[in-house]
């Protein structure tokens, strides 16, 4: 059976710094995985590789059955992987409900000329956009703020849009890139509540995460980095109890 | 006599090619200190030469007195154009930097066009006249070449000297290298900047004022410079002076022989499609390394 | 849909202003305005197609003066070279009977086979969008200074072009071009008896090309655009193929700039290397940036009051440094535009005391 996420060998160098050394791993469809591992690991060039924004140096990364390594941004986003950024990146001077709609770009497919005659097909496409948009906001809970300014809400709120927006093109996968960060600890409660919801609605989903209590309790495997190599990948209870993963987030004395 | 007519060209491209690399240099001062690209930066030229000519023809200035003039009042209106119009930005956007210093280009400009109209003035050789000529490998040279080449070099070797050997010029690679972490040390940043324009209008108005007998000078030669200077700061790296002085004479010459090939109305394209060239295949420069921004 | 017809309003009300302005103009004996008013109107076009570059796409162009330029002078040596001395040539027979060319005469009197002018403005539109293709596709990688460096660039050498080679007109441009008429009863044309028809015919272009701009703004790519503004990165994780939005926005407002340069070539008669430079350039930037990128209105009115201004000849000749003076205060106090301008935030910054700033 082929997993939904393949990702073989893949290696990345920056002048001196091997980011990522031949890591491999795969995520099942319909199981949420996270990568967790001490700062400067290489998690989130991971994330850029995977998602396009970086092309690795070597190896495949394999998504529905195709490999993507090296696509750009854009093309990996058409084949159904959606990503959150680690620093919020809303779109300023556009709503909230603006930014949730550009996340269904992909699935909407109104051009220049349609767009300039207002062609009576994008009537109904427009309406579909911004009913979709706004069942997202309304699913995280919130739809109240379809029309503030993004950048005007709470770094929670923001989050909220965020993820909204990348659900909005109802991606197979979702790559989340440290999710609960500045989340307190009840938001960080009810966003693990959230990435479960979204998984029941059949979006896989790799998460990289610092926050322990939220990996633990919600991830099906785990997969850790340390200095670009994977030391572990397994179920949470056992890469938790890994030898080598205790060595590398609390060093050698205590074991 | 193609060896002489080769010598011309090579000479005449040569020449062109030290002022573009001043105008380069006077970039890359103002660029290193601040990041921002002085469009202006041409009109100092022009102001040197246009000064000088006023001041030794109309208030009968002896040739020295009426350069060191030149330099001196286009020193001031560059001290003036940093305090009016940068100084007291805070954080702007490299686009609005580009547009105001366009504005800044234009309004010299126009200023020089009140004051000078659109009369082609030119200063007296220096040494000897038009004619004259030194006998230099065979080949008949003017000594203004002379003057123009060595002048720049001069200019060269001074700018090096201070910024390796001086306090103030630690100073302005320090605050070119990190700006904040300047100010943090005590460093008065917002003089260095200043400082950084003094020095370009400085080498800019000794350019032009040393070039002028030979190519003449007009109100309007800044914006054909500052192009031009653009062009050689990018194709040596931004940043980079040393390679602006080979970028330069290197585009003055390739310019000066393009008349071979191409009529003379197309010389200025000359220089922007090398421009577009380099941006487009290799933005960081035939000797940089950095990344392009 | 609430946003559609609040355009057709906004447009509606336009048109209105456009006839008020006539009206007036016809009252108060003022009717000779209608001649700088009209080429105030195909200024505007290109002004509201760099205002959608740079407000939505975020990309800055020096040069844009050149594709209005490439617009007109493809119209004007197409309507005026005469291929009547080549009429044995099986193409030109060919296109003679096919109508594309047409015989008429001169303005001494003599018969030349010159390019239908419908055929000649398909030609330069489309020859300005392939040239904007052609140079979009590497220019629009670059960013910042590099990216306003390589428009200037691409601007000086469609200016050097216009002035130096011979065919093209030299220092003098290409005049004698003949009136285009677009159908049997409306024409575009510099002739008095048809003023006030080429003023309308001229405003209604802008008032169209609004209404495409305003639908294309509030529409799925208008979206798009924005959001590459915003935040490119971003932008291109939702699926947005980036260059390709910035390249198809830099080619339409570079075939906008030409419909504006054909039109206002053939009311004019003519055109001259001018229209190419970087000055004329320059001049729609500060229109731009003072009616606020981005705004299409807040640019069509700063259009209309500017350069109606200035064809008036109210700068006299200190043109330029009112432009360039405009450029400066309004990226100095309000760079997002005149509307946008907080007096009060402005005169604060200019009297607080200098503390030290980052690198920009």
């Amino acid at each position: 059976m082929t997993a939904l996420l393949e990702v073989s060998g893949v290696s990345k160098r920056f002048g001196g710094l091997q980011a990522v050394k031949a890591v491999s791993f795969r995520v099942e469809k319909g199981t949420i995985k996270a990568v967790i591992g001490p700062n400067g690991a290489g998690k989130t060039t991971l994330f850029n590789i995977v998602s396009g924004f970086l092309a690795p140096d070597a190896g495949t990364i394999t998504f529905r059955g195709e490999p993507v390594q090296g696509s750009p941004p854009h093309r990996v986003s058409a084949r159904g992987l959606a990503r959150t950024f680690q620093h919020i990146k809303l779109f300023a001077r556009m709503s909230a409900l603006e930014n949730v709609m550009v996340g269904r770009h992909v699935r909407s497919r109104a051009g220049f000329v349609a767009g300039m005659l207002h062609l009576p097909f994008t009537w109904s496409e427009e309406r579909e956009v911004r009913a979709r948009s706004l069942d997202l906001l309304d699913f995280l809970g919130i739809a109240s703020l379809a029309g503030a300014e993004a950048t005007s809400l709470s770094y929670g709120q923001q989050r909220a849009v965020e993820l909204a927006r990348a659900l909005a093109s109802e991606p197979e996968m979702l790559l989340l890139d440290e999710p609960a960060a500045g989340l307190n600890m009840r938001e960080t409660a009810d966003l693990a509540q959230l990435i479960r919801r979204i998984r029941e609605r059949g979006v896989t989903v790799l998460i990289v995460e610092h926050d322990m209590s939220l990996v633990m309790s919600i991830s099906d495997e785990v997969i850790v980095l340390s200095y670009g190599e994977k030391i572990a990948d397994g179920d949470p209870r056992s890469v938790q109890r890994d030898a080598d993963v205790i060595r590398v987030y609390l060093g050698e004395e205590d074991a | 006599m193609f060896a002489e007519l080769f010598f011309q060209y090579l000479v005449a491209g040569l020449t062109y090619g030290a002022i573009y690399a001043i105008v380069a240099i006077g970039f890359n001062i103002i660029y290193n200190t601040t990041g921002i690209i002085n469009f202006a930066q041409g009109e100092f030229v022009m102001l040197g030469g246009m000064t000088a000519v006023t001041l030794h023809e109309r208030l009968r200035l002896p040739l020295p007195a009426a350069i060191a003039g030149a330099v001196l009042v286009t020193i001031g209106v560059g001290a003036l154009i940093e305090v009016t119009f940068i100084r007291w930005l805070e954080k702007p956007s490299v686009l609005r930097m580009i547009v105001i210093t366009i504005g800044v280009s234009i309004l010299v400009r126009e200023a020089a066009l009140l004051l000078w109209g659109q009369d082609v003035r030119t200063l007296p050789y220096f040494t000897g006249d038009e004619v004259s000529s030194l006998s230099l490998l065979g080949a008949r040279i003017s000594p203004q070449v002379l003057w123009t080449l060595g002048t720049c070099a001069v200019a060269v070797a001074f700018l090096s000297a201070f910024f390796k050997f001086t306090m103030l010029g630690r100073e302005m690679r320090a605050c070119a290298s990190n700006r904040d972490a300047a100010a943090l040390c005590g460093l008065p940043t917002r003089n260095l900047v200043t400082l950084s324009f003094v020095l370009s209008a400085g080498i800019g108005a000794l350019a032009g004022c040393v070039v002028c007998p030979i190519t003449y000078t007009q109100y309007n030669v800044g914006t054909g410079l500052a192009i031009k200077g653009f062009t050689v700061a990018i194709l040596g790296g931004l940043g980079d002076s040393v390679a602006s002085i080979a970028a330069g004479l290197i585009l003055g010459v390739v310019e000066s022989f393009s008349v071979w090939v191409l009529p003379t109305a197309y010389k200025d394209a000359i220089s922007i499609s090398i421009l577009l060239a380099i941006l487009f295949l290799r933005p960081s420069g035939l000797f940089g390394a950095r990344g392009a921004r | 849909m609430k946003s559609s017809s609040a355009r057709y309003l906004q447009v509606s009300v336009f048109a209105a202003a456009t006839v008020a302005v006539q009206l007036t103009a016809q009252v108060s004996g003022k009717a000779y305005f209608l001649t700088q008013l009209t080429m105030t109107a195909y200024a505007t076009l290109v002004v509201v197609g760099l205002s959608l570059l740079m407000g939505y796409a975020g990309q800055i162009s020096l040069g844009h003066a050149g594709f209005f330029a490439l617009g007109g002078y493809t119209a004007a040596a197409l309507t005026t070279w005469d291929l009547g001395p080549r009429r044995g040539q099986a193409i030109v027979a060919a296109l003679a009977r096919l109508h594309v060319l047409v015989l008429r005469p001169d303005p001494y009197g003599a018969d030349v086979l010159t390019v239908h002018p419908w055929a000649a403005f398909a030609c330069a539109v489309a020859l300005t969008a392939a040239v904007a293709f052609v140079i979009g596709i590497p220019v629009l990688k670059l960013t910042g200074h590099y990216l306003a460096m390589a428009t200037l660039g691409i601007g000086t050498i469609l200016y050097s072009v216009a002035l130096g080679t011979p065919s093209l007109g030299a220092a003098d441009g290409i005049s004698g071009v003949p009136p285009f008429q677009l159908v049997p009863g409306l024409q575009i044309g510099g002739s008095p008896s048809i003023r006030v028809q080429n003023y309308y015919l001229a405003w209604a272009l802008v008032a169209l090309s609004m209404l495409l701009l305003l639908n294309l703004i509030h529409s799925r790519v208008g979206r798009a655009l924005r959001a590459i503004h915003a935040a490119e990165d971003a932008a291109s994780a939702m699926g947005i193929d980036t260059a390709r939005f910035k390249l198809r926005t830099f080619v339409l407002s570079a075939a906008l700039a030409a419909v504006a340069g054909v039109f206002s070539t053939h009311f004019n008669g003519g055109i001259g290397p001018s229209e190419a430079s970087i000055m004329k350039s320059v001049k729609y930037l500060a229109i731009v940036a003072v009616g606020g990128m981005g705004s299409l209105w807040g640019s069509l009115t700063a259009s209309a009051v500017l350069n109606f201004l200035s064809l008036r000849g109210y700068f006299g000749s200190f043109d330029d440094a009112v432009f360039g003076g405009i450029l400066i205060l309004v990226m100095l106090f309000s760079p997002d535009g005149i509307l946008e301008l907080d007096l009060r935030a402005a005169l604060r910054s200019l009297l607080r005391k200098p503390r030290p700033t980052g690198e920009s």
